[in-house]
């Protein structure tokens, strides 16, 4: 196998190349944050979280960048430190986040992100937009309030579902994630009700019905699980 | 522009003369020398002389003074322009047809046009060719453009078109016409200003069976107009440096990409494609060789960011228009997965000149821009790279017509920045530009005169950045949001110093932080007016707004 | 790359619009029929370009030119004044472009796809209100 020498954090470590940065330095014990990214779904760069410094380049999202020989890696230094909470202030500025009434409090990836980059407070003002919640799914509901637009539900329902009923609608500050031609969800027929959109929501954008705060069930550990199970069962040609 | 043996009438009918009447005036001058030759083959009782050629070119360079004729007999060339006439675009075409019709008359049957030497259309006012605007450029890449009708072929081909393709096939030597263009240290004229002849080596050293060309030709930074200009004067051009490219570096197919916002330029393109096609230019074995390579149209639907070549090959494929990660970069995986050259317009109108010159002749090479804002003489110029930029706003284009001095030169768009007036003298390249904190960028040049409120500009481009982020990363979604709110706090007068230190904290982190070039450039306009003109950002600060206060509704 | 892939879609919808003037919902489910495309992919790419329209246009447009040349040539006092206007109940529907790239007749209109050079409030409402039938 081809490998390589890297170091993070002056961590020394060895790699097969093409490892992403992000499970590399996983693999030493560092967690760089990220919130678009999943295991398991094609890795888009958007969030931005994972931005790392690559030797003297500007910063890299650590996601999409493959680790290659010789690399001085650094994942926290106060430049990453302040895109980071800016970042996350950014969100909570651009959504309606209410942690105190949202049914994820406690099992949320925003709010944990928030915790972890030391957003004390937004120093950023609210922008407090008008959206909407869309319950027409029978099992399944989606607040447009609390979606911070990773893209994760609309990766698993192409990639891993095969039934692409989301997708991402309009541009910049006016996207949205869509259910089919912009119909309530409940509506659109190819939804085959398999819930792995819920699953991935770092957010409580994404719900089941009838749940209510405390008993979130938000797993997004859970694609890896069903992914690796899929690979034993087709098992190696 | 070099002189016409026989008499010919040459009237320019891109996008900026056809608004003011170009179209309508040629339409008009054709018949009138229709008309002229039948009357005078009558007379003789014979087969007369063919009518006086009138001829649709493209852009012939001082648009402001538009609808541009150009006047051919004699051996000489003089350009007219209508800036003083207000005429309406009809009233004006009747009023020059029928001055043409009469002096066409008093020539009888001798060779049409021979009297038009010293013809001067009524309400014109002559451009002398020794005017800076013209004198002072060097036209390589806008050689034929204004010369041929683009709508032509054959006017192209007598032009010399194809003849550098043509040479490239019969030496069939790819790694030799890679080395020349690296030779010729040619950068990129999309703004990115990367050496082509690099892009070409990774595009060639891919190893694989398809591989593709693509034209960027999605000009979307506003005031600038180089590429329609070239794709509307001389769309030859320009397929032929892409049949070079994909000789180079082995593709068969190509895509020429143009905004929508450029309904002649898309027409003049198509047009283009398929009489190359039908005269083996274009298809399979293209000028007889073993050698396939054919191109397509694809037509933007408005967005700015799809300039950027990673959401280009999206938008190309049928998709949102949203850049991703580079690498891979598209040499490696471009649209389709295939291996992709990407180059701008300009640059590939480069290519057949630079070749047929020989890198001594051609020098650094020259760049196209166009020239606006309340300026005397605007339009499109092709001057050597290197030229200063007061040579350009002030000698060619005259200076100020406002009234009032110059304050800067907004440069390189929404990505760009401004030069104030009093480092006027940089010469244009890109290296001394960034040395001032702004781009060369694809070329536009807006002049700003003193009545320009900065602030207001910086929030012009960043409104202009929000509305055409396409909203996949974070800092570029919100912080040019985030941006224009404080901008707009500031114009209010309800911002503090403490505003001011937040705007330039945000700018750092949307430049370091966005995905791609839309997003990492958005805060330059900003912090190239926050540089050259700090004091018009202060004067605007309330100190007493420093406190929490009721917001007014 | 045959006309009726995926790849098209941008050209199919062009032409579609060209066609039928907006792209009604049933219009997009016919086009991701045909090409055989999720129809969020479909609404998505076409929400994601500023000339795809979802509503019926009007029987004349005016786009006022935001680019930069005519922004600081007074394309914003120009917006402002046409849209103290009545505009829609002309027939007419108000818009913004960003750049033509014909600056040199800045501040410039697009009309029905036509230029409209050194425009002022003015002169455009007396030239608009002709289109009035």
């Amino acid at each position: 196998m081809n490998v390589c020498s890297l170091r993070i954090d002056d961590r020394a470590l060895t790699v097969a190349a093409g490892t992403s940065l992000l499970l590399a330095a996983r693999r030493a014990g560092i967690v760089i944050p990220s919130l678009c990214h999943l295991d398991g779904l094609t890795p888009v760069g958007a969030c931005r979280l994972c931005l790392v410094e690559v030797d003297t380049a500007g910063p890299l999202a650590a996601c999409v960048t493959a680790a290659a020989e010789g690399m001085r890696v650094r994942t926290d230094t106060p430049l990453l430190r302040d895109i980071r909470r800016s970042l996350v202030e950014m969100l909570f500025s651009e959504g309606n986040h209410t942690c105190a009434v949202c049914i994820a409090d406690g099992d949320c990836e925003l709010q944990t992100m928030a915790l972890r980059v030391g957003m004390d407070h937004n120093r950023l003002p609210g922008r407090f937009p008008s959206r909407t919640v869309d319950l027409s799914h029978p099992l399944f509901g989606l607040d447009h309030n609390r979606c911070i637009l990773c893209t994760r539900c609309v990766r698993v329902c192409d990639e891993v579902e095969g039934a692409h009923v989301w997708d991402v609608g309009w541009r910049g500050e006016r996207c949205r994630i869509i259910a089919g031609l912009d119909q309530p969800w409940g509506a659109v027929d190819s939804c085959s009700h398999c819930g792995k959109c819920v699953e991935v929501c770092p957010t409580g954008a994404l719900f089941h019905k009838g749940s209510c705060g405390g008993d979130h069930p938000s797993h997004p550990e859970r694609l890896a699980a069903l992914l690796r199970g899929r690979r034993r069962q087709e098992g190696p040609p | 522009m070099s002189t016409a043996a026989t008499a010919m009438l040459r009237v320019c009918t891109a996008a900026g003369c056809r608004s003011r009447g170009g179209e309508q005036l040629r339409r008009h001058c054709a018949t009138a020398a229709t008309e002229a030759a039948t009357e005078a083959a009558t007379e003789a009782m014979a087969a007369g002389a063919p009518p006086l050629r009138v001829k649709g070119v493209g852009c012939l360079g001082p648009c402001s003074d538009g609808p541009l004729l150009a006047v051919d007999a004699e051996d000489t060339t003089r350009l007219f322009g209508f800036a003083a006439d207000q005429a309406s675009g009809r009233a004006r075409a009747e009023r020059v047809a029928a001055g043409l019709q009469q002096r066409l008359r008093a020539t009888g049957s001798a060779p049409a046009g021979a009297e038009l030497g010293t013809w001067r259309p009524p309400g014109a006012h002559l451009i002398p060719a020794d005017d800076p605007f013209l004198a002072l450029q060097r036209r390589l890449v806008l050689e034929r453009c204004g010369l041929i009708d683009p709508g032509e072929l054959d006017d192209a081909l007598a032009a010399g078109a194809y003849r550098q393709l043509r040479a490239v096939l019969e030496q069939d030597d790819p790694a030799a016409v890679i080395a020349a263009v690296q030779r010729s240290g040619l950068r990129g004229r999309g703004g990115a200003a990367y050496p082509t002849g690099l892009k070409w080596q990774a595009v060639a050293a891919m190893a694989g069976q398809r591989k593709l060309v693509v034209c960027n030709g999605d000009e979307g930074d506003p005031g600038a107009f180089m590429d329609r200009t070239v794709l509307e004067g001389d769309p030859h051009g320009v397929l032929e440096g892409m049949a070079i490219a994909a000789l180079a570096v082995g593709a068969d197919h190509g895509f020429v990409y143009v905004r929508a916002e450029y309904p002649l330029a898309i027409a003049r393109v198509r047009r283009a494609i398929a009489q190359a096609q039908r005269r083996g230019w274009l298809g399979t074995a293209i000028g007889g060789s073993r050698h396939g390579f054919d191109v397509e149209v694809r037509v933007g639907a408005g967005a700015y960011v799809c300039g950027e070549e990673t959401a280009l090959i999206h938008s190309i494929e049928g998709r949102r228009g949203t850049p991703r990660p580079r690498p891979p970069y598209p040499a490696e995986r471009g649209a389709f997965g295939l291996p992709t050259l990407i180059n701008n317009v300009e640059t590939f109108a480069n290519i057949p000149v630079l070749l047929r010159l020989g890198c001594e002749v051609y020098g650094r090479g020259t760049k196209v821009f166009s020239l606006t804002g309340p300026v005397r003489r605007g339009g499109v110029l092709e001057v050597p790279l290197g030229t200063s930029l007061r040579t350009i706003v002030e000698t060619m284009g005259g200076g100020s017509a406002s009234g009032r001095p110059i304050k800067a030169v907004q440069t390189g768009g929404p990505s760009g920045g401004c030069v104030p007036a009093s480092a006027l003298d940089v010469p244009v390249d890109d290296a001394s530009l960034r040395a001032l904190g702004t781009l060369l960028g694809s070329g536009g040049l807006v002049v700003l005169d003193a009545g320009t409120d900065m602030v207001d500009l910086a929030a012009f481009f960043m409104a202009f950045s929000r509305e055409e982020s396409c909203g996949k990363c974070i800092p570029c979604r919100c912080g040019t949001v985030q941006l224009e709110l404080l901008l707009r706090k500031l114009l209010a007068r309800r911002g503090t110093a403490a505003d001011l230190a937040e705007l330039e904290r945000l700018c750092a982190v949307v430049s370091s932080a966005s995905l791609c070039g839309l997003g990492q450039s958005a805060p330059r306009p900003l912090l190239s007016t926050l540089r050259h003109f700090r004091p018009e950002y202060t004067a605007l600060l309330n100190a007493e707004a420093g406190q929490p206060q009721a917001v007014q509704p | 790359m045959a006309e009726l892939h995926a790849d098209g879609l941008i050209e199919v919808l062009s032409r579609a619009q060209e066609l039928e003037g907006h792209l009604s919902p049933a219009l997009l489910r016919h086009v991701a029929r045909r090409l055989r495309l999720p129809p969020s992919r479909v609404l998505g790419t076409a929400s994601f370009y500023h000339l795809f329209r979802f509503t019926p246009p009007a029987a004349h447009s005016c786009l006022v030119c935001t680019g930069t040349a005519c922004h600081v040539q007074g394309a914003a006092a120009l917006l402002a004044a046409l849209q103290r206007e009545p505009l829609a109940q002309w027939g007419i529907e108000l818009g913004t472009v960003r750049c033509v790239g014909t600056c040199s007749g800045a501040p410039l209109l697009v009309v029905d796809g036509r230029v409209w050079n050194h425009s002022s409030g003015a002169t455009a409402v007396a030239d608009l209100r002709r289109l009035m039938p």
